[in-house]
């Protein structure tokens, strides 16, 4: 040390220097991360969407964009409805208590009515949308099937309220958007009344 | 023109560059065609920079845009279906060669010492052209291009805590939009060509540091001329050059049978969906990628989970990364390689293009169950290589080419 004074204050100063230096560097990145982040415009988009509901047959679907996104409208005989409690064996999360559900405990059919499904129609797999099969036949990916949503690209299953089957790639529910009814009239995108 | 010359050389190392690695620089005399995909690859990277600069001049980058444009190219512009037919069709073909050149490294040893830093140049181009494929077949905005992107980012999301937002981040959006194209197309158009040019560039220098190999995985070097000279080689020009100009001349015509007859290449280039424009509302009622990335896509099937199967297929690449540290084999070449080895290299060619097929087409669940065996065979190819390469018996190869 004593006969080598320089040596040490050389690594003082190099490790000072580096060390201002990475800060610089990450300074210097931060704008150039946060610049993909999206944009004020994006964040302002994603108004709501009113639907007229009324002339959805019992059984039927209807596709609704919000947000540039499927949203699914179901409406559910009562027997479909009722029979939801048969299939619970098949599924993954009956009960959705692995993700965020806005409205537990309402209706059998996680909306917020108690005859309408509303349901992103984005599989929680890889994002393809589902197609809806509500017949109650057999069919090539499920010789039991009772209807629900089959996604075409890696065979993910859904029953017709939305919720996984077991054994399928997608991990969780389709996801339950925001949405509000007020007599014909289906509000998605917006809670309040 | 000598005084020209002259004046230029004093100034820039052209002579000596020349000589160094063209007119001076030795390379085996004896390899085999597999040897000719590397210039292939190059001539292939030109094609694709020069015909991707020319639709440049008629894309339009955006959401409402960018389906309409190319349409106006393969209509309204002069040529322009040529030079889009070209572009894609190169696609293709860059991989097909690339494919080959890696399995050529993969049959004659490339990859062993001293050449391990070729090989991980080239995984590192082969990763950056599996990136550059996929964000260009995104910017026409067609319903596999808006699908495609959809499936591949949403992978992202696989990653655990992070996912969700890394996937906004890379959209930069909460779906794909604008943004995503806008920024889809500088990382095509000009980030990720420029990494490439510039691992191409590495691959080839750390190539010419250690020099080429041969079929016979034997070192020429061990033998020289009293100028030090390798005595099994010759210069590269022009002996090699030639060569390899025969070898573009065949490439060109295949290349060429393609884009003028079968550009579309049966669906397997271009995909029928994608010649209808990105409907965000509804997927294909079958969806898979372009050839070159269905080996993969089917391991992703084969794995019904979904972090699982991310994990799966990165995996996949990812080891190709470490082959130069698996293969504990005495020799390079296959040819002296034992009875292991080669049963090991069949199957796994055999399984990659299976896996390769299986997901080109709609799942099944006796495919679904293939595509698990030909997974457990890739994977088996890889992690028993440092068993099966050092206890079987080998060969000796020759001393000379
Ligand atoms: C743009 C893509 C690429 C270009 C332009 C390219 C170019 C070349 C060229 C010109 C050669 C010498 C000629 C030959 O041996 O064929 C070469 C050798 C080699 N390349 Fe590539 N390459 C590319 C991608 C790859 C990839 C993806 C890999 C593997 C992961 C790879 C691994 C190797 C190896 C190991 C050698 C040495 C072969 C030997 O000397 O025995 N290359 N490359
Ligand atoms: S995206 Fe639906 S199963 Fe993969």
């Amino acid at each position: 040390m004593e006969q080598n004074p320089d040596k040490t204050r050389r690594k003082v100063l190099i490790s000072m220097t580096a060390s201002v230096g990475a800060v610089g560097a990450a300074f210097a990145v931060t704008p150039f991360i946060a610049s993909w982040n999206p944009s004020a415009k994006a964040k302002a988009m994603g108004a709501p969407v009113k639907v007229d509901i009324s002339r959805i047959e019992v059984g039927q679907i209807i596709q609704v964009a919000w947000r540039k996104q499927p949203v699914f409208v179901v409406r559910h005989s009562k027997n479909a409805l009722e029979s939801l409690g048969k299939i619970e064996n098949k599924l993954a999360d009956p009960n959705s208590v692995s993700i965020e559900e806005p409205y537990r405990d309402l209706h059998p059919t996680r909306s917020k009515s108690n005859e309408y499904s509303v349901l992103a129609g984005v599989c929680t797999h890889l994002g393809c949308a589902p197609k809806y099969h509500p017949e109650v036949e057999p069919k090539p990916w499920d010789a039991t099937w009772l209807g629900g949503f089959f996604c075409p690209c890696h065979g993910s299953m859904f029953d017709i309220v939305g919720r996984v089957f077991k054994g399928v790639p997608a991990p969780t529910n389709l996801k339950v958007p925001p949405h509000n009814f007020q007599g014909n009239t289906l509000t998605i995108g917006e809670d309040k009344t | 023109m000598d005084t020209i010359y002259k004046w230029f050389n004093e100034r820039l190392p052209i002579s000596n560059t020349f000589e160094r690695h063209l007119s001076k620089h030795p390379v085996p005399k004896k390899v085999n065609f597999w040897y000719l995909f590397g210039a292939l690859a190059s001539v292939v990277l030109i094609v694709q920079i020069l015909s991707g600069i020319w639709l440049m001049f008629g894309y339009e980058n955006s959401e409402e845009g960018a389906f309409a444009s190319v349409e106006y190219i393969m209509r309204d512009i002069d040529y322009g279906w040529l030079i889009r037919y070209m572009h894609t069709t190169g696609a293709s073909m860059f991989f097909a060669v690339v494919y080959l050149h890696m399995f050529r490294g993969l049959l004659y040893g490339s990859y062993k010492k001293p050449r391990e830093l070729v090989w991980i140049f080239g995984m590192s181009i082969y990763l950056i052209m599996m990136a550059e494929g996929f964000l260009g077949y995104v910017l026409p905005y067609g319903q596999m291009s808006y699908w495609g992107a959809q499936v591949i980012i949403s992978l992202f999301g696989a990653i655990p805590y992070i996912g969700e937002s890394l996937e906004i981040w890379i959209r930069g959006d909460y779906y794909i939009s604008g943004s995503t194209i806008s920024r889809f197309f500088a990382l095509h158009v000009v980030a990720l060509p420029l990494m490439l040019i510039a691992l191409v560039f590495m691959h080839l220098v750390a190539l010419h540091e250690v020099g080429a190999g041969n079929p016979e995985g034997i070192d020429i070097e061990k033998h020289l001329d009293d100028d030090g000279i390798p005595l099994d080689s010759v210069p590269f020009f022009p002996y090699k050059v030639l060569n390899a100009l025969v070898g573009i001349g065949v490439f060109g015509t295949v290349f060429a049978i393609f884009m003028f007859f079968f550009p579309e290449g049966g669906g397997y280039f271009i995909e029928a969906p994608n010649f209808e424009e990105a409907n965000p509302l509804s997927t294909p009622e079958h969806i898979a990628p372009v050839w070159y990335y269905s080996p993969y896509y089917s391991m992703l099937r084969a794995v019904p989970d979904k972090l699982g199967g991310f994990v799966v297929m990165a995996a996949a690449v990812a080891i190709l990364f470490v082959v130069p540290w698996l293969d504990r084999s005495k020799v390079n070449s296959i040819r002296y390689k034992g009875i292991w080895s080669k049963i090991a290299i069949l199957l796994f060619a055999v399984s990659f293009i299976t896996l390769g097929y299986l997901g080109t087409v709609p799942v099944t669940e006796i495919r679904t169950l293939m595509s698990i065996i030909c997974t457990v065979i890739y994977f088996s190819f890889f992690l028993l290589m440092p068993i099966y390469t050092s206890f079987e018996k080998t060969s000796v190869p020759p001393e000379r080419l």
